[in-house]
């Protein structure tokens, strides 16, 4: 599986709708691209470019400012540590170490089984609730070694299925805007000002 | 109750005023059944019956101080737009990730709806033809709310064609981010928005309001700025001012994370709260953990200088904060106690500008890496005496002349107020040399002897864990 | 003198007119004026101040990136930090250049952009004209304290054929990726990755395969960027150079020659104003290679044994004695002249001298039967710099990026920066389709129609009436004639009065020579003409001056059977051509580079050439042996220098009266020509077009920019680029005929038969073929019936 299938490439046309550019909707459809195949594949960059006008070094110029966006394979898991400030306060070096350990592979590595990649993250929104890390980007608070081993385990069980949804998938609702009710995307060609606005703005 | 499992690290001891936070208690507060049972979209209902022109003075009177960290007044900024160029667009910034600061998730997640209420009041009062909700990638909780919340708002009519029966119609799109923190800047937010890489452009010519998204007019806020528009037009102009201080008025949501007792994320009274309260104060943080002693803070976010505790009598409140050499920023303090190994936390700090870093401009890019990489090299004991002055020319480099900080008696300094002169494009350049720049000028002792190899301390502890903090 | 004491009264000359667009600043303490809007780099340079830089460059989008140019202003609110390329100046700004401050910030950019650059300047290509050196050398700090290890990539690879990069000198200036995106359109390289680690590259398997790389070789700052052709030849110090103009077609791209011990090593694009900006087509610029290559270095005479060489006396003896032979066998008009548009000017007014004065032929014609009637130029012109201004631009002719590539450039940039609308027409989509705010693909023979309909659309007449509209009038398809593309621009001016022509004329030197004399007198024959004159056995004598209709006349049978019937043939040329070997004595002229002289462009203008080194063997220029010939007829034409036919065309070419050596000298833009009065517009023209019959597929042959021609075929760094000759359907037809794409077919037309790969190409139109002219391995040409109005093919499953 490479290109977009059938399905993505509806969404993708949905999605391309909504912005006055095409090329705006580059990093949901590279999202998208990534639900598909866990990771974003040459074919799958080449097929966003098609999609949103651009071409594939432009969109993988994109593609590669984000961290978000893997280029080969990861594990099902990707567990990001947090590393910044509060959380080295508050102990994440000691924690990034016993996950090296308790998975075996260095920070940046893949187990063989392919469940889990480990990884280095910067500042993740949760810094009073410190040391915490991200699995597939849901969170974790107050992390203990023992927790980490614990959720580990729990995965590797499959007991967090419903929960943390594998690689790729990011959330599990969508916007979804109903075409009766759409205003519609607005492009700048469409000069003058909106209905409801007087036209000189009294300000 | 003062925390709730749904809201981790929330937490609302104490009578003060909430603004923003005031549905967070309820486990359901994001949904739109409870949102509307407890007087949701009555604010924008009240400016549907004002006009436009009226909406922007309520919000130009309210001084709502921007929450993203420039604290530029959102109605100011509103009314910065040409007047004859249209379409405007309204650019939400979600993109929360300045290090310690975390309050635009929790508003997402807990009350997403109060922040889709706050969109359609700032696009009906500013004319902004169409909205668009970037939230970091990192946040799907925040993403699957805010989806929901939209699903729903549109089915009940609140956002879409004809708004409430009115002539007033918006599509609001939400936008996935997908990992990299110099897109909380505003103009590498519109260009991440284009589809681009997410790099800042230069201010001027690029300043938003008069050429942003695709080059329109274009107003960035942020979550909290705009989560506050809905109480503000409930309960008007005066009830809003009548917290806080005339300057700095309402509420902000402030993280304090550290070395605390008790770390989290409170709604506190804008202006008058000073840092003393909320780092020592019961229905705050209650003290550093362990009675130990405060070394110092960083008060505004990872960019921001760094405090020690001399400026605790200091209110939140951004000029007074910027005269004493540092700044109020995104609302997010760290707090390092005498166990804190200094030049250790500001390589995790320096680290993070550096990696975050968008590389177009030279200064940030080759500037702020040879800052970590030398920071690093005496991090880990093998540093040189003239590594020391090597940071600071670097920093000179980045930015030149005086650097902001804060005063201390102890060593004799008089404060530089912000702000400073930078050779970069944007403020991530200067951020990772700001936590050197603090380090270096308020604590130069303990990196001197991590050259000299003097300092037990072990090069890999950036902390110290609690079991040993108490022993020293 | 008290007009000005009266208040109100309007200023009189005794009083300066304040200028409206005059800003008053100061550069480093001195007073100057500048212009409102310029920014603050351009201000400075115009006082006389240069500010370093290396991302600015005056023809792209200021990106202010590198921060080298960074100074301090101050407009009123204090010295702030300033970055002068992209800041206008203020009015009373006070600019320093040189503050401490300054200084401060331009030592530590430099010092950070040197922190991963490698000091690997001795072996590098940019070495002794590396803006990064040079200016390390006068802003620099002496002496890097970095002593980190340095960034490391993999060293230079290569992003196309032509161009390598290496990514561990290179300072993300953003020159070449601007240019690939805003100047070319070609965004095939870009940054990727972040921060420290961000890295021009392209997309795996995609190449930057754009006609303009080498543009980023020549605008890059380091050695990043360095193109195949020149790597490691010379070191700058050993380049000699001379300004020259680019003759590889009509835009006349400015550009400087340089070359080492007596070779062409490399040609840069000079920024003249009204032409090319300083830009050049990679054709343009690695084409010198063929001036090197496979040359015909003495004259050759046809022996029992083949031609052979001989010397330059026996060779014009035996020249003109077949002329003479010509002429006696059946009077003066059994002579024909074909070519000179390969030359210069002069090379083309001694040969129109020669043939009109000397031989007295009418039969001459410096045109191949690809482009339009000379009546063309009799209509009223445009310049380049009147099409970019215009409010719309109507295209009715070639594909300008393959044809006349630096053209597309302007064009590109009129409707991206200034809004210009594009009208086109054309039998397929073009460079240009995707930037025309309308886009007419008509069926050859169909664009009387299509324009037709244009000018019927409320719409489009509003827009055509609404500002200048320039036409940009050339041959859209070679298997359709003339004739429909003549009445249409006709159809056209008729219907948009005032609209004025920019003819796309695509050959070198072509406008020059059809207006300094090499079209046919009265009664004369146009190339095709006097071709079916020779396979008729009317022309005693044919000359070929730098023409090789074999391989650029659209009918190749019909040239082919020229060649065969022309009694006697004389080939002057550069290369042997596959026409030169039919000639019974080939004189051998000297190329590009090796002569000076001027040329005149598509819009009329006039420039010089430059020599810079020796011409090959013995070879000469044209002007010098057409005055040799007329020698040997017996008369003498007066030249004894090229100087003296430069002064000859001023003299005596309607139109070029301005053109002196004076002027030429004066102006490094070069002079306008005017068209001559005497070039006579064309009578309207009605074609009509054929109904199809059972061949269904209605013919389109147009150029791509590298062929098989003598250039691209004798440069090895461009011959392989050739794509190589295939025929396009549109996909749904691919289906029809019944083969998978990249399968081979059949094409018959009903002059010959060719198999050759079919490729699905939504870009042509249904019920149309599009086949590349002159294409390595094969030649459409023999399918092509130039007396027809259009060609229709049969396409078959082998």
């Amino acid at each position: 599986m490479a290109r977009l299938n059938d399905d993505n490439v509806r969404l993708a046309h949905e999605i391309i709708s909504r912005y006055p550019r095409r090329r705006s909707a580059t990093i949901p459809l590279l999202h998208l691209a990534q639900e598909q195949d866990g990771y974003l594949t040459d074919d799958a960059i080449r097929h966003v470019a098609e999609l949103v006008g651009a071409t594939s070094a432009e969109v993988l110029g994109t593609a590669t400012f984000y961290e978000m966006f893997k280029f080969e394979p990861v594990g099902t898991y990707l567990i990001n540590i947090c590393g910044t400030m509060s959380c080295a306060l508050m102990g994440a070096g000691e924690l990034m170490r016993h996950a090296e350990q308790t998975l075996g592979i260095p920070v940046g590595g893949t187990t063989p089984d392919g469940m889990f990649t480990l990884e280095h993250a910067e500042c993740q929104a949760a810094c009073t609730e410190a040391p915490c890390l991200q699995v597939n980007y849901r969170h974790r608070f107050r992390v203990t070694p023992a927790d980490l081993d614990r959720l580990v385990e729990d995965l590797r069980a499959g007991r967090l299925g419903a929960e943390i949804p594998p690689h790729g998938t990011l959330a599990r609702v969508r916007q979804s805007i109903p075409v009766e009710s759409a205003a519609g995307a607005v492009t700048p060609e469409q000069a003058g000002a909106p209905a409801w606005f007087p036209a000189k703005d009294p300000a | 109750m003062s925390s709730y499992p749904w809201a981790a690290g929330y937490i609302d001891d104490g009578d003060r005023p909430k603004i923003v936070t005031s549905r967070f208690h309820l486990e359901d507060g994001y949904t739109l059944e409870r949102y509307q049972a407890t007087g949701g979209y009555d604010g924008l209902r009240r400016a549907l019956a004002k006009s436009p022109a009226e909406v922007h003075d309520e919000v130009r009177g309210a001084t709502i101080l921007g929450r993203g960290g420039a604290g530029f007044p959102a109605g100011t900024k509103w009314g910065l737009m040409p007047a004859d160029k249209y379409p405007r667009y309204l650019v939400v910034n979600g993109d929360e990730s300045e290090p310690g600061t975390y309050k635009d998730r929790l508003l997402m997640e807990r009350d997403p709806h109060q922040l889709i209420e706050g969109c359609l009041i700032a696009a009906y009062a500013a004319g902004l033809a169409q909205v668009f909700l970037y939230i970091r990638g990192e946040m799907p909780l925040a993403h699957e709310r805010v989806g929901q919340a939209l699903n729903e708002a549109y089915a009940a009519g609140y956002v879409g064609t004809n708004i409430l029966g009115t002539d007033f119609s918006v599509d609001i799109v939400l936008h996935w981010g997908a990992g990299a923190y110099v897109v909380g800047e505003e103009t590498a937010l519109i260009e991440s928005l284009e589809g681009k890489r997410g790099e800042p452009r230069l201010k001027p010519p690029f300043f938003p309001a008069a050429i942003g998204l695709y080059g329109q007019p274009t107003i960035v806020n942020n979550v909290e700025t705009l989560s506050n528009l809905p109480w503000l037009l409930v309960n008007g102009m005066e009830a809003y001012t009548a917290i806080g201080t005339q300057t700095s008025p309402g509420t902000r949501m402030v993280a304090v994370s550290g070395h605390v007792n008790r770390p989290g994320v409170y709604e506190i009274v804008n202006g008058t709260t000073t840092f003393r309260d909320l780092l020592y104060g019961d229905e705050f943080c209650q003290g550093i953990r362990n009675g130990n002693e405060l070394k110092a803070f960083v008060p505004g976010g990872g960019s921001a200088p760094w405090f020690t505790p001399e400026q605790l009598d200091l209110p939140f409140e951004g000029r007074l904060v910027g005269a004493a050499g540092s700044m109020l920023g995104s609302g997010a303090i760290m707090v390092m106690d005498h166990t804190t190994d200094i030049p250790a936390a500001a390589l995790t700090l320096t680290h993070f500008y550096a990696a975050e870093s968008c590389g177009q401009c030279t200064p940030c890019r080759e500037g702020g890496t040879w800052l970590e990489r030398v920071l690093s090299r005496i991090v880990d004991g093998n540093g040189t005496p003239a590594d020391l002055d090597q940071l600071l020319e670097i920093g000179e480099s980045i930015c030149p002349g005086a650097f902001p900080h804060a005063s201390s008696s102890a060593l004799g300094l008089e404060a530089t107020p912000f702000p400073y002169k930078m050779t970069t494009i944007c403020f991530v350049g200067p951020s990772a040399y700001a936590p050197v720049h603090s380090a270096l000028t308020l604590f130069r002792s303990e990196f001197e002897a991590k050259i000299t190899r003097r300092n037990s301390i072990p090069v890999t502890a950036v902390h110290a864990t609690p079991e040993t903090a108490g022993a020293h | 003198m008290t007009a000005t004491e009266n208040a109100g009264t309007p200023p009189t000359d005794d009083a300066p007119v304040p200028d409206p667009n005059a800003v008053q600043i100061t550069v480093n303490g001195v007073a100057h004026t500048a212009r409102k809007g310029q920014l603050v780099i351009e201000a400075a340079a115009d006082a006389g101040v240069y500010i370093p830089r290396f991302c600015y460059h005056e023809r792209m989008t200021p990106v202010g990136k590198c921060r080298m140019c960074l100074v301090e202003a101050d407009s009123g609110r204090g010295p702030a930090v300033t970055v002068s390329c992209m800041v206008p100046v203020m009015p009373d700004m006070k600019v320093e250049t040189e503050s401490p401050m300054a200084k401060r910030m331009q030592e530590g950019v430099l010092e950070l952009l040197l922190a991963n650059h490698p000091l690997d300047c001795p072996v590098c290509d940019k070495g002794g004209e590396c803006p990064l050196q040079d200016q390390t050398m006068t802003h620099g700090p002496g002496e890097s304290r970095f002593v980190e290890e340095k960034r490391h990539y993999e060293k230079p690879i290569p992003i196309s054929d032509l161009v390598f990069l290496d990514r561990e000198r290179c300072i993300l200036c953003d020159r070449c990726t601007r240019f690939a995106d805003e100047v070319a359109g070609d965004a095939l390289i870009h940054f990727i990755s972040r921060g420290n680690t961000t890295q021009v590259m392209t997309f795996p398997d995609e190449p930057f395969a754009s006609y303009f790389s080498g543009n980023t070789v020549q605008i890059c700052p380091v050695g990043a960027l360095t193109a195949k052709p020149y790597r490691f030849k010379a070191r700058p110090w050993d380049l000699e150079e001379i300004e020259s103009t680019c003759t590889t077609c009509a835009v006349g791209c400015r550009t400087v020659v340089q070359s080492s011990r007596d070779e062409l090593l490399r040609s840069q694009g000079v920024d003249s104003d009204p032409v090319n900006w300083g830009w050049m087509c990679d054709k343009g610029r690695f084409g010198f290679e063929a001036v090197r290559t496979e040359r015909v270095t003495e004259p050759l005479v046809r022996t029992a044994h083949g031609l052979e060489p001989t010397g330059w006396n026996a060779a014009l003896r035996s020249a003109v004695q077949l002329i003479e032979d010509g002429k006696l066998a059946a009077g003066p008009s059994a002579v024909a002249v074909i070519g000179g548009a390969r030359g210069s000017n002069e090379d083309a007014f001694a040969w129109a001298r020669l043939a009109h004065d000397v031989i007295d032929t009418p039969h001459v014609y410096a045109q191949m039967g690809d482009g339009l009637p000379v009546g063309m130029l009799a209509m009223p012109r445009a310049t380049i710099d009147d099409t970019a201004a215009a409010s719309t631009i109507v295209l009715l002719g070639p594909d300008l990026k393959e044809e006349l590539p630096v053209l597309y450039l302007r064009v590109r940039d009129a409707v991206q920066k200034r809004r210009v609308r594009i009208v086109e027409f054309t039998p397929r989509e073009s460079g240009l389709t995707s930037l025309a705010w309308k886009s007419a693909v008509y069926e050859p023979g169909g664009q009387v129609e299509a324009v037709r309909a244009a000018l019927a659309d409320p719409e489009i007449a509003d827009q055509l009436a609404a500002g200048p509209v320039v036409v940009i009038a050339g041959r859209s398809n070679l298997a359709e004639s003339s004739g429909a593309t003549v009445q249409a621009v006709q159809t056209l001016l008729a219907g948009v009065p005032g609209a004025t022509v920019l003819p796309a004329f695509r050959r070198g030197n072509v406008v020059g020579a059809l207006q300094v004399g090499m079209r046919p007198r009265p009664g004369g024959l146009d190339t095709r003409g006097i071709l079916q004159a020779a396979a008729d056995g009317k022309i005693e004598c044919l000359v070929l001056v730098g023409a090789d209709p074999l391989a650029d006349f659209p009918d190749t049978d019909l040239a082919r059977r020229a060649l065969a019937g022309a009694r006697r043939i004389v080939s002057v040329d550069t290369h042997l051509s596959a026409s030169a070997q039919h000639a019974d004595v080939v004189l051998p002229a000297a190329a590009f580079g090796e002569k000076s002289g001027t040329t005149t462009n598509l819009e009329g203008r006039v420039t010089t050439l430059g020599r810079k080194v020796t011409a090959a063997g013995t070879s000469r220029p044209d002007w010098m042996i057409a005055t040799a010939i007329a020698r040997g007829l017996g008369t003498d034409l007066g030249f004894r220098s090229v100087d003296d036919v430069t002064d000859a065309i001023a003299r005596m070419v309607d139109g070029y009266e301005g053109v002196t050596r004076d002027a030429l000298a004066d102006s490094a833009d070069g002079v306008l020509s005017a068209p001559p009065a005497t070039i006579a517009a064309i009578d309207p023209v009605e074609v009509e077009v054929p109904v199809r019959n059972s061949y269904d597929y209605r013919l389109v042959v147009t150029r791509k920019l590298y062929d098989a021609g003598v250039t691209v075929s004798n440069s090895p760094s461009l011959a392989h680029l050739a794509p190589g000759q295939r025929v396009h359907l549109h996909p749904l037809d691919v289906e029809r005929v019944g083969v998978q794409p990249g399968a081979d077919v059949r094409v018959s037309s009903s002059r010959s038969a060719a198999v050759m790969r079919v490729e699905a190409d939504p870009t042509v139109l249904r019920g149309t073929a599009w086949i590349a002219f002159n294409q390595p391995g094969g030649n459409v040409g023999d399918l092509i019936d130039s007396t027809a109005i259009v060609t229709d093919v049969r396409i078959e499953n082998l």
